[in-house]
């Protein structure tokens, strides 16, 4: 029998504690408080499942909730495709690369408060350049709901395009030219060699780039702020500023984190299921 | 038939390949030996029509195809890397020529079914590619290429990035495999032992140029000049100004010799034997042979013996050259034959 060695705890220790202090310990903080009613002298009470039958009771909760998902779904369906796109006309060489690689860059260099404030000013009637100019033709901007979803869009796609496009691109300049090559003998068209191809090769960063784009547009706080100050956009970011109760706050971040942490793993099951780049089906080995 | 007249490819003002002139005939398998950087690629490229010849024409059966694009050409391409369609299983990858060709699904599974017998695949059709181990992704690569049945075949460098023993036991099927499909099969190799073991008919090229092309067995016992001697020996040619020779009379009209490894000897086999001393610089032992790397005459020479031996470095060391084993080029490089015979 080999004998068994205690020091490999030591070794993992490190881990251990930086997991424990950034996500083990906050998260059961909130856990934590979304069971108890907070005093307001700081007395805490056990109040069981209470919060969060009162948050998926609560009709404004569902709501906002149905709105995240419709603009999580829009963000996708913009930007992936559009990220893909630009990927597929970025020069390959020269010069054109390091321009392109820059200019794609400075969006996501940009704080996203500072670009909830661009888009502020941007779509203002008095001063904003695209305000003005809707105005100017007839249209009154910041009337309504949709304007502020239609300027959060546009802002999202603005802000997180270039990090699908530089994903895409990575996958892209890593397929060998030979394929191409390959493809031009067959006599491949351009759409072949894009859907039997290109689209294959970059299965896996796509994957990741749907779900960090689908938890990021999906968690979406900040930049509404910024935008509308006043608006309804997303019910759980205002209601979180207005409501006072440390308990409700908390089971509806843990709802949240729930519904997440669900949609990203059916992703990733769904998307990698289909994957031939999958290294985990060699463990079929012979029984195929 | 495969056959380039005067063919050079210049890109934005360096020359890739100069002056090409080549027939490839269908049935043999033809192999471009070089180093690299020697322009294999760039003509392998040529002949399948990826690129167009800045100059000089490529006939194809008679036919002049120089501008005739990639597509419309009945060209099946092997890469050193593994190219296959990631997508899709091992048995849809091998159909995928026929498929583009409208051939009917009763002859391509009859098509599959050979090609996958032949290398070995049956096991593995319902498989996606990257599953597969290196060996067996080039595998699918070739197959797809055998059910193409096209009149070129281009294999670039194939073997090169698979391991030792896969090499091996691919590099002996490949000639039986394209044996009946009487293409031209061009085959780009850096290694001169490659082109002795495929046999075949073997081109030499160096910095875009072809130094010698014919059998392979002739090239490398009479090689046409210094440089096609150099490229067909491995290791390397050792060489030596005639005048620095042991009996220079004997090698009247040349100026440079030169002799491969393992004719250096470390035991006389006939009386005429040429007798060098040279200093021992560096063993290097291959399980049953022995690398003795020399200084004679200021030459850097490498002695190929078989056995273990152990010299010093340092140690003088007297080796043994036969007259008919050295080979005599002139002061342009060329190989002087014809009076060695004469003599």
């Amino acid at each position: 029998m080999k004998p068994v060695n205690q020091k490999a705890w030591f070794l993992v220790t490190p881990v251990l504690v930086l997991v424990a202090l950034s996500a083990v310990i906050p998260l059961m903080t909130v856990v934590n408080y979304s069971v108890q009613y907070v005093g307001s002298t700081g007395r805490f009470a056990w109040v069981g499942d209470e919060w969060y039958r009162e948050v998926l009771h609560n009709e404004k909760f569902w709501n906002a909730l149905w709105r995240n998902l419709v603009f999580s779904g829009i963000i996708l369906a913009i930007q992936i495709p559009l990220g893909v796109f630009i990927a597929l006309n970025m020069p390959r060489k020269g010069w054109g690369v390091p321009a392109c690689l820059v200019l794609m860059s400075l969006p996501l260099l940009v704080p996203w408060y500072v670009v909830g404030m661009i888009w502020q000013m941007f779509g203002r009637v008095d001063i904003g350049l695209m305000g003005v100019m809707l105005r100017d033709f007839g249209y009154n901007y910041e009337g309504d709901p949709m304007d502020a979803w239609f300027t959060l869009i546009l802002m999202d796609v603005w802000h997180w395009t270039s990090l699908v496009a530089l994903l895409a691109y990575a996958g892209l300049v890593s397929i060998p030219d030979a394929y191409y090559q390959a493809a031009r003998i067959d006599g491949a068209s351009k759409w072949s060699v894009f859907r039997h191809i290109q689209l294959p090769r970059m299965a896996r960063v796509l994957t990741i780039a749907i779900l960090l784009r689908f938890m990021d547009s999906f968690m979406i706080f900040t930049e509404p702020f910024a935008v509308i100050a006043g608006g309804d956009p997303v019910f759980l970011s205002t209601e979180l500023k207005q409501t006072v109760e440390l308990g409700q706050k908390a089971a509806m971040s843990i709802i949240y984190f729930l519904i997440i942490l669900a949609l990203s793993w059916v992703f990733y099951a769904v998307m990698t299921r289909n994957d031939g780049e999958g290294g985990r089906k060699n463990v079929r080995g012979g029984e195929a | 038939m495969l056959e380039l007249r005067d063919v050079s490819r210049r890109v934005s003002g360096v020359n890739h390949l100069t002056d090409i002139s080549l027939r490839l005939e269908r049935g043999a398998l033809n192999v471009l030996m070089g180093p690299t950087r020697a322009g294999k690629t760039s003509l392998i490229r040529l002949m399948a029509g990826l690129d167009r010849p800045s100059a000089g024409s490529i006939l194809f059966d008679g036919q002049d195809v120089t501008g005739k694009p990639v597509s419309k050409r009945n060209v099946a391409m092997v890469y050193q890397q593994f190219v296959n369609y990631p997508g899709w299983t091992v048995r849809e990858n091998i159909a995928s020529p026929l498929k583009v060709r409208g051939v009917d699904a009763a002859e391509i599974e009859r098509e599959v079914k050979r090609a996958a017998d032949l290398l070995r695949l049956r096991e593995l059709l319902d498989r996606k590619p990257l599953e597969l181990s290196g060996g067996q992704q080039q595998r699918v690569a070739i197959a797809r290429a055998i059910v193409k049945k096209a009149g070129l075949v281009l294999l670039d460098e194939p073997l090169a990035n698979l391991d030792y023993k896969l090499r091996e036991d691919l590099r002996a099927e490949l000639p039986r495999l394209f044996a009946d499909s009487a293409a031209v099969v061009v085959y780009a190799t850096t290694e001169p032992a490659e082109a002795l073991l495929l046999d075949g008919v073997t081109v030499a090229m160096h910095e875009g140029r072809v130094t010698q092309a014919g059998p392979t067995q002739s090239v490398y016992r009479q090689p046409r000049d210094l440089t096609t001697a150099r490229l067909f020996s491995d290791p390397p040619l050792n060489t030596l100004p005639v005048s620095e020779a042991a009996n220079p009379a004997r090698f009247a009209g040349a100026v440079t010799l030169g002799v491969r490894p393992h004719h250096v000897r470390l035991q006389p086999r006939s009386a005429a034997s040429d007798i060098y001393v040279g200093q021992v610089e560096s063993i290097e032992i291959n399980g049953s042979e022995s690398f003795v790397r020399l200084s004679v005459k200021g030459q850097h020479w490498v002695m190929l013996a078989r056995g273990i031996h152990l010299f010093a470095p340092g140690t003088s060391l007297t080796v043994y050259v036969e007259p008919d084993d050295v080979m005599r080029f002139d002061a342009a490089g060329a190989a002087i034959y014809a009076r060695r015979e004469a003599a």
